[in-house]
């Protein structure tokens, strides 16, 4: 598998003439919470796809909906069944763009706040959402992290009564990855 | 989003199926789905008189067995289980692992899961004759399981139940000792909480030990239908069937109603679950 895999990783890197300004992950972490009154839900997904270009400032997550991990099991059964179906729509994913990549210096090490803007597909539904964050440099290692907000309702995810209190409407996306050299 | 993609289909995860049943009983047997781990599921089994009894006994609601009892998921793949029946005062014990799961890619892709429970009863009612010399094991009885299910679709799960169950005593040298039995079963989803379950076993007429019959004097096959509804941390299963008894020598081999004629009784099963153990600190 690890032979493939870096046979996958030259032929990728051949392909791409500039791969050196691609910096990517799959080892990426996603955690969502929804917090009402009753009941925390939260979950985790330490196996989140990611790939960033540093000079253009595009950006795409894949995320794996039957990665996430919750407290519960019988919480992690319902979420694949009955909320976001994950047979059906297996995959979340995001396609856009770091608007202001050029205010990121990536030979300097810092924080630098950032705007995210693109398209989230998820459940079979794409919305256009934007975001901030902040990309950080470290002995150039690139990572970046955000947090933002989503409404079950424009996914078309439907919360019955019977639960209503338990699961809140909006749901706290954290993303935090930390981006490899692509070569 | 293309390399994603590619690199995506090159790293294959083994992808198992999951929930082809909503709770680890499909009525009164076993469904090829356990407690996960550390996942306690305490499991509430009414049974009611026959409705064909009538207005007098309230159509059946008079009388009521029930199963108090408490599973455990031990790893993954692992469950054991204990219950107290009225039924016959009894209590069992099972363990059920799961030997192959439903997976799509992977390197052992399989197209069916395939699930062995091994169940032992104990029948606590005062011997019949105390005057003679009665030996425990006497009160033993043992159920093995082979279950082999598939989700067919998100809507269609079935699964078969080869079944064996053996009686320590007997009353009887013509009455078999060991029982063969083929039991079908399975669901249709008829929303995203509930569904429709039938089950049914067939007792086979397979003796291995001349001068013996294949089944217990005047017993009948199990069949009941019924639906799960699911609701969070419950699943609610209400059916109806033609067993008395909710532990598997009592359903397989010990049924007398006949479904059609009427000797039907109405029950249902609670299942919550509790969590033990938090799933993801186990990893």
């Amino acid at each position: 598998m690890k032979k493939l895999f870096f046979v996958a990783f030259f032929i990728s890197a051949a392909a791409f003439a500039n791969a050196q300004n691609i910096v990517f992950t799959k080892t990426g972490k996603v955690s969502f919470y929804s917090r009402s009154k009753v009941e925390k839900v939260e979950a985790d997904n330490n196996e989140v796809s990611s790939i960033l270009n540093t000079q253009s400032g595009e950006l795409v997550f894949a995320v794996l909906l039957k990665s996430f991990h919750f407290e519960r099991a019988l919480m992690e059964e319902h979420f694949n069944e009955n909320y976001v179906e994950s047979s059906k729509f297996p995959k979340a994913t995001f396609k856009g763009k770091i608007t202001n990549i050029t205010s990121v210096n990536f030979i300097k090490d810092g924080a630098y706040p950032v705007t995210v803007e693109g398209e989230l597909t998820m459940h079979g539904v794409t919305k256009t959402i934007s975001s901030n964050g902040s990309v950080s440099v470290k002995a150039g290692k690139i990572s970046a992290f955000s947090k933002f907000s989503i409404k079950l309702k424009d996914y078309n995810i439907s919360i019955p009564s019977l639960v209503g209190d338990k699961i809140s409407e909006d749901i706290d996306i954290t993303v935090d990855c930390k981006y490899e050299p692509k070569s | 989003m293309k390399m994603l993609d590619d690199e995506s289909k090159k790293e294959k995860k083994k992808d198992y199926t999951t929930a082809t049943f909503k709770t680890s009983r499909l009525i009164n047997g076993h469904s090829i789905e356990n407690a996960a781990a550390g996942v306690l599921d305490l499991k509430i089994s009414h049974r009611f008189g026959m409705v064909n009894k009538g207005a007098y006994e309230f159509f059946g609601l008079d009388q009521a067995t029930m199963r108090l009892g408490l599973d455990y998921g031990i790893s993954n793949r692992l469950m054991i289980g204990i219950g107290h029946s009225t039924y016959q005062k009894q209590y069992d014990a099972f363990g059920k692992f799961k030997i192959i799961r439903q997976s799509k890619s992977g390197s052992w892709p399989s197209p069916i899961s395939v699930s062995a429970v091994s169940s032992v009863m104990l029948n606590t009612l005062k011997w019949e004759d105390p005057s003679r010399k009665n030996f425990y094991t006497s009160r033993l009885a043992f159920a093995h399981q082979l279950i082999i299910a598939r989700k067919f679709s998100e809507g269609l799960s079935l699964q078969v139940m080869p079944s064996f169950v053996h009686y320590n005593i007997v009353a009887a040298v013509t009455i078999p000792n060991d029982i063969y039995a083929m039991g079908v079963g399975g669901r249709i989803k008829l929303s995203k909480r509930l569904s429709f379950n039938a089950e049914y076993y067939h007792v086979l007429s397979i003796s291995l030990v001349p001068g013996e019959d294949y089944r217990l004097p005047g017993t009948k096959n199990s069949l009941a239908v019924g639906f799960d509804i699911e609701t969070g941390g419950h699943v609610f299963q209400l059916h109806f069937t033609s067993s008395t008894g909710m532990t598997e020598k009592t359903f397989i081999t010990e049924t007398t109603g006949d479904f059609f004629k009427g000797d039907i009784h109405f029950g249902f099963n609670v299942s919550r679950v509790f969590t033990i153990k938090d799933k993801r600190k186990k990893k």
